[in-house]
């Protein structure tokens, strides 16, 4: 932390603050640090002492009960883990591919209905009620909900498949369907806020670059494509950041549709879900913090790498 | 621009698919919570059935909901209001004194994978004899509460010009006379963007609860597995659990909906 140093007052021509106690004199020559400070501290408490546990438990092995004597092993978990073919790299790829897969579909997606709310229409206000419904929605209640819809014998799914002459579909509880089903699950519930995202974007730009260059000629699509885009790609990356973060740590409707351990085949088993099992029903603490220090060097590296990126185009 | 006549009626026939794709499984939730078993799993009464409000009497009678619907009220409310008092303040520091690294300590909140925290949280609150309790439950939602409403406030305060206060200064307030009397009323549109959304992030939070609340203090999101069980689901009764966790948030949105937006498209247009 910086030292503290006393802020300069921001209107030097202001007469003596008209407080009466030393107290109040104190306060005012301190308040940036006395309005931070309780959040900070509240923050750091909860985050520095468990983050040090877990990197602190990751080196041992730990298991069973958290109060049970553990021995100190060094980076064995580590190598244990990244050898570890049978759950833990399968774990990694599931959460990049979920990751990936739903914030290329959202942000495309998100962007075309972005792009068809643009300009004011009729009926507007109805569509941006419709849009906000699924993101307010529990995500736990939105998993139950898309069971009970791609359920394999009562689902309205297959029977609406059924009536356009498509034989019914495995979705949640197929082994290769299940990952794709909660992608689709995952998309629908928040492509709406990257739509809204995109919406503050595309609202804040201004209009003259769009009339130059359609006076220089250019199709919908040169307009979209060399004009639009480009000046909107700094919204475009803090979508992907928001987006990206959460999509990483979704746990709540792999939860509610699979159950623990992401199935019995874990066929939607990512990362964070991985970590969770280890952690409270196998109560293997050692080796889910050791996960847990690798899928956050994940996530710190992921959110550099985009904000690097943004910070270039902002340049 | 005036946009050209094929193109609206493009746009109007892709955004009816828009939002019957994103209002037609909510109604058939609500549909479900409608009838009984029998009729679900008759896939020919998708639409005629007779309506009962049997399941509902099963959630909030024998399913004790009631009381989890207090405990998710009671804990998004103190949750929220807390975080309110901590981060408004801080979120003003952090905005004028331009404390950007101060900023990201808070936000880490935001990124740190819940997990992590749960097993240290579960040990020291264990110990403590706490696990169960409502404080627990609700300092664990302030952490999802706290940095959305520093990271809003933050942005809002940003717009504030300053010489607001500097006009006050002049006028003999203190600083923290000014920030009371000045900033803060003028920022309540800020406040209630933040407070409505965190309440909304807490009411929805399912993985700390599910691991620090007890049988009694368990919150809505937990309190639908009830229905989940081993060998067969009460998909009635599921459907209406999910409605009355769902419902009254989407209608709460319906009356706020311009905070919710600028909550959540808060920082999406400035660097």
């Amino acid at each position: 932390m910086s030292v503290v140093t006393t802020p300069a007052t921001r209107s030097p021509s202001a007469p003596p603050a008209s407080s009466d106690s030393a107290w109040s004199r104190w306060a005012n020559a301190h308040r940036k640090w006395l309005f931070a400070a309780p959040a900070m501290a509240f923050v750091a408490v909860l985050i520095v002492f468990p983050v040090a546990w877990t990197g602190y438990l990751s080196l041992t092995d730990a298991e069973g009960s958290v109060r049970a004597e553990s021995e100190f092993i060094g980076f064995q978990n580590y190598l244990d883990v990244l050898s570890d073919t049978d759950r833990f790299w399968p774990a990694v790829w599931r959460t990049v591919l979920f990751t990936g897969v739903v914030l290329l579909v959202e942000v495309v997606l998100g962007m075309a209905i972005a792009l068809l709310l643009w300009r004011p229409f009729r009926g507007e206000k109805w569509v941006r009620v419709a849009i906000l419904l699924p993101l307010v929605a529990t995500p736990v209640a939105v998993g139950m909900m898309w069971r009970l819809i791609f359920d394999p014998n009562i689902g309205m799914a297959n029977q609406l498949l059924s009536w356009v002459g498509i034989g019914p579909q495995p979705w949640l509880s197929g082994q290769s369907s299940a990952l794709p089903t909660t992608m689709f699950i995952d998309i629908w519930q928040w492509t709406p806020m990257v739509v809204l995202i995109l919406l503050a974007g595309l609202t804040s730009l201004s209009d003259e670059p769009q009339e130059a260059a359609l006076i220089d000629g250019a199709s919908t699509w040169q307009r979209f494509r060399h004009v639009t885009l480009p000046l909107l790609m700094p919204t475009v990356i803090v979508a992907i950041l928001l987006r990206g973060i959460d999509a990483l740590k979704t746990f709540d409707i792999l939860y509610a549709t699979k159950g623990r351990g992401g199935g019995s085949f874990h066929e939607v088993e990512t990362l964070n879900v991985y970590a969770y099992g280890l952690s409270f029903d196998y109560n293997d603490y050692g080796v889910s913090s050791t996960v847990l220090i690798i899928f956050f060097l994940i996530i710190i590296g992921v959110m550099w790498a985009l904000t690097y990126r943004k910070k270039g185009l902002e340049r | 621009m005036k946009p050209s006549r094929p193109f609206k009626v493009f746009r109007a026939v892709a955004l009816v698919v828009v939002v019957a794709s994103l209002v037609a499984p909510l109604l058939w939730m609500i549909l479900a919570s409608l009838k009984t078993n029998v009729d679900i799993y008759d896939t020919e009464k998708a639409f005629s059935f007779s309506p009962t409000l049997d399941n509902y009497g099963t959630v909030l009678e024998q399913a004790n909901y009631v009381q989890f619907i207090g405990n998710s009220l009671w804990v998004a409310f103190a949750a929220t209001v807390l975080s309110l008092i901590l981060g408004v303040p801080a979120a003003y520091s952090m905005s004028r004194f331009n404390m950007k690294k101060s900023a990201l300590v808070v936000l880490m909140a935001r990124v740190i994978p819940g997990v992590s925290l749960l097993v240290p949280w579960y040990y020291v609150f264990s110990n403590l004899q706490m696990v169960g309790g409502y404080t627990v439950l609700i300092l664990s939602h302030m952490f999802v509460s706290l940095p959305l409403i520093v990271y809003i406030m933050m942005g809002y305060f940003d717009g504030l010009p300053a010489e607001l206060e500097e006009a006050a200064l002049v006028d003999g307030l203190t600083h923290i006379g000014a920030f009371r009397r000045i900033t803060l009323p003028l920022s309540v549109p800020g406040v209630a963007t933040a407070g409505i959304l965190s309440f909304i992030f807490s009411w929805n939070n399912f993985m700390f609860a599910l691991v620090l609340s007890g049988a009694d203090t368990k919150t809505l999101p937990v309190a639908i597995f009830d229905f989940v069980g081993y060998a067969s689901i009460d998909w009635g009764g599921l459907m209406a659990a999910a409605t009355v966790v769902t419902v009254p948030i989407m209608v709460i949105a319906l009356f706020v909906q311009k905070y919710i937006v600028s909550g959540l498209t808060a920082g999406a247009t400035k660097g």
